[in-house]
């Protein structure tokens, strides 16, 4: 039952990277890949129906970790406690940067959410991918399961570590890299002329950077963090995981050259959700390693809430998300198709 | 008193009152939403559709304040209150977790449809985006008021051999008796928020002659819905919520009235000062045996006070409860006779050429704002000095690992951009309010 909801809260958490992923990206990309107020206002139009409903997973798996692993919860946010802020910090001003700049036509005023929401969006890439970094990296535990984690040390992966050290900025920069090439390849999909031509050139120089990243990263990994080695050796099996994001990675530049707009964005999808899924197999049955003497992590079996509040847990969750991914697919059916902003007169819209 | 508990405290209190400002609106809103494109539907009058069109925006944007205000709240049960999470997150974070999986998901996907699509969903499409809006909503009040009503009155649990709470009956929490008027008393208010400041609007349309026609709509809705709220607020959610208090928490419901002596035919005090260090109410005001009448229906009935009660087990801070509990009773018997009054000249057909009434209405707007917080802290200071009630002392919740200098610079972090938030917010609303309902045709995209 806990390596049940492991896996679900792992699928929620993967849901959302995924999802609010690509519209981070195409944040990160927005000031670069469109010049033109109009230019900018189909970037805007590409996520705007639907940026609230992804950052939505985050809520929803937020809540779903806190039920599942209240132990991992409280440690994990309480000794994150800084980044997690800030976080949230960042998250507040992206979120008014989409929603207040079609607000007023001035000269000051859009730039300003622009470059806003650029910066929040890179940010929370790069954090992101540091917070997974840590948790990947092990925190020290003491043995109440507790940890409090400085911004930074002497930026060494070792048991005084502070929350970044080279280790965790790599995977920071994989993940900027990784969201970058996510939202300008969700922007080549959605848009159509100049736009669309420079998120394909965006999404090349990401792909390269991200086949980079990913080596790198993944030999770090292995050596920083011991348990991953130890986990793969034992069970083969999760071999698959590593497999599924190669594949995805290599269908990019197939469906890129090729013109296959929507399924070089599933295939993103789809490296995502196997570097996560990877990550999260290799630190098994840790959910957040210790790192110093190994004995003190958090296991997954330690970490979870009871067992009935488990079952019944299940009993409301599997309909509840099989509604919430009928709204999912009902709203990105409505707002399906290429973005022209001649044929969006109606509503009372603000996008 | 620890400083970095002083801090916690006044982080989470900070960041939710803030937060709530926004949500109060919007649940109510999205009744009267529906309200209107249910007039629109059976009336067939663009009038009403244009109407509706003009509350969505205001509703868009303070929903989007709500949406970003509220992340850090569920955020907080973790970094600020981690003993707490560890002990109560198997209970609490259902209710919770079913919030974000049944509520936020309804609400969010059919807001960007509702907001977006009008033409493209047809009338009936469109008012039920708009209803699906509004059930979200109210969803998502019940999840919330359930969890802080096991937080007021802890149910279906168990203790385990190491003093862990375990949830034993998923239906015992999503059905504990506190949450009906707490829930409906809540829901109540959200509705007065949302009439007063319709009303409000509406008065100010007529007052300065502009956008008459949508002024007399608005100001019609807001008095009548206004005054069924209002009277629903005292009774009978508001006296149903004061019996579970005098019942389940009688300390609590003396520190709210001042009463620091047992006595029969307990007064109730309309004003006064607890005077703390001489144990009594200073200026009291009192309406004698009416806070025996209320509490226990018999007008000699024993009323405990304070002094009953261990000192370790009142409420931290007497005199803020005392006041937020007056405020919220007082303003709300003036909504009930403001909204009485204003519903009798709307039916003498003299509501709108009775210019001192409207400026009443119109200068109502924060009031139903200040009723809903001070009733929140009357609930939540009540509590006191438990976090969870008679199961965890809201000292023993915090995160013993977040040091006072961590909390107070995300505090001081939070408290800048909420102020940086809030002048946004009033410039943009005040734009809306300004462009009137009149500028918002179908076909603008903006």
């Amino acid at each position: 039952m806990e390596v049940l909801w492991f896996a679900l809260v792992a699928i929620m958490i993967a849901g959302y990277v995924v999802l609010d992923g690509f519209d981070m990206g195409a944040g990160i990309i927005h000031l670069y890949a469109a010049r033109s107020e109009r230019e900018r206002r189909s970037i805007i139009a590409s996520i705007g129906p639907v940026w609230d409903g992804n950052e939505v997973w985050l809520l929803a798996g937020g809540g779903t970790l806190y039920f599942a692993f209240p132990a991992l919860y409280a440690s994990s946010f309480s000794g994150f406690y800084l980044p997690l802020m800030m976080v949230l910090w960042l998250l507040i001003l992206r979120g008014i940067s989409i929603e207040f700049r079609n607000h007023l036509d001035s000269p000051t005023w859009k730039p300003l959410w622009d470059f806003v929401f650029t910066f929040a969006s890179a940010l929370l890439a790069i954090f992101f991918g540091a917070a997974l970094g840590n948790v990947v990296r092990g925190v020290p535990l003491n043995p109440e399961g507790e940890f409090f984690l400085p911004l930074w040390t002497n930026f060494l992966p070792g048991t005084d570590a502070g929350i970044l050290d080279w280790y965790t900025i790599l995977v920071g920069v994989f993940a900027f890299a990784t969201l970058t090439l996510h939202g300008a390849l969700w922007v080549w999909y959605r848009t159509e002329g100049p736009v669309q031509e420079r998120s394909r050139r965006i999404a090349w120089w990401a792909l390269a950077a991200v086949t980079v990243c990913m080596v790198v990263t993944t030999i770090a990994s292995w050596s920083v963090q011991p348990q991953i080695p130890a986990s793969f050796a034992r069970y083969p099996l999760g071999y698959i995981f590593p497999l599924l994001a190669i594949a995805g990675l290599a269908g990019i530049p197939f469906y890129l050259l090729r013109g296959r707009e929507l399924m070089a964005f599933l295939h993103s999808c789809l490296f995502i959700v196997g570097m996560l899924t990877s990550a999260a197999f290799g630190i098994f049955p840790y959910v957040l390693p210790s790192n110093a003497p190994t004995h003190l992590g958090l296991t997954v079996y330690a970490a979870a809430a009871p067992a009935y509040g488990l079952r019944v847990g299940l009993m409301w969750w599997i309909p509840g998300m099989l509604l919430a991914v009928g709204y999912t697919a009902f709203v990105y059916h409505r707002f399906a198709g290429k973005i022209r902003l001649e044929g969006e007169q109606e509503g009372y819209g603000t996008y | 008193m620890d400083s970095a508990f002083a801090l916690h405290r006044l982080h989470f209190a900070f960041t939710i009152t803030f937060h709530y400002l926004f949500p109060q609106l919007t649940m109510g809103l999205a009744l009267l939403i529906v309200v209107l494109k249910t007039m629109a539907l059976r009336t067939g009058n663009p009038h009403y559709d244009r109407s509706a069109r003009f509350w969505a925006k205001i509703f868009a944007i303070n929903f989007g304040m709500g949406v970003v205000t509220g992340i850090p709240m569920e955020f907080q049960f973790g970094t600020n209150w981690a003993r707490f999470s560890k002990a109560a997150g198997g209970v609490i974070g259902q209710t919770l977790a079913m919030e974000g999986v049944f509520s936020f998901f309804l609400e969010s996907s059919f807001l960007g449809v509702f907001l977006l699509g009008e033409k493209r969903l047809g009338r009936i499409g469109h008012w039920f985006s708009a209803f699906a809006v509004f059930a979200g909503s109210w969803l998502s009040g019940y999840f919330i008021i359930a969890t802080n009503a096991w937080m007021q009155h802890p149910v279906a649990y168990t203790l385990g051999p190491n003093g862990e709470i375990l949830l034993s009956s998923f239906w015992g929490l999503l059905l504990n008796p506190w949450i009906l008027w707490q829930y409906l008393h809540n829901m109540t208010g959200s509705v007065m928020t949302a009439a007063g400041v319709m009303a409000s609007i509406g008065a100010f349309y007529l007052l300065s002659g502009k956008h008459t026609n949508y002024g007399r709509t608005f100001v019609r809705i807001g008095v009548i819905v206004g005054l069924i709220s209002a009277c629903l607020l005292a009774f009978p959610t508001g006296d149903g919520q004061g019996r579970n208090i005098a019942r389940h928490q009688p300390v609590t419901l003396a520190a709210m009235e001042g009463l620091f002596e047992t006595v029969e035919g307990a007064p109730m005090a309309i004003m006064g000062q607890p005077d703390l260090n001489n144990q009594k109410l200073d200026n009291p005001f009192l309406l004698p045996k009416v806070l025996s009448f209320i509490t226990h229906q018999r007008w000699e009935a024993e009323v405990k006070g304070l002094n009953h009660f261990p000192r370790d087990q009142w409420p931290d801070n007497i005199p803020l409860l005392f006041y937020s509990f007056h405020i919220m009773v007082g303003l709300g018997t003036i909504f009930i006779a403001l909204m009485a009054l204003a519903a009798l000249l709307l039916v003498l057909r003299r509501l709108d050429r009775t210019r001192p009434m409207l400026w009443a209405l119109m200068l109502l707007l924060p009031f139903p704002y200040i009723a809903n917080t001070a009733g929140w802290i009357t609930a939540e200071l009540g509590r006191q000095p438990w976090l969870i009630y008679g199961l965890m002392r809201t000292e023993n919740g915090w995160s013993p690992h977040v040091s006072s200098g961590n909390t107070l610079f995300t505090l001081i972090g939070f408290m800048g951009m909420y102020l940086v938030l809030g002048i946004l917010f009033l410039f943009l609303v005040r734009r809306e309010i300004e462009h009137g309902p009149e500028q918002a045709p179908a076909g603008e995209v903006k």
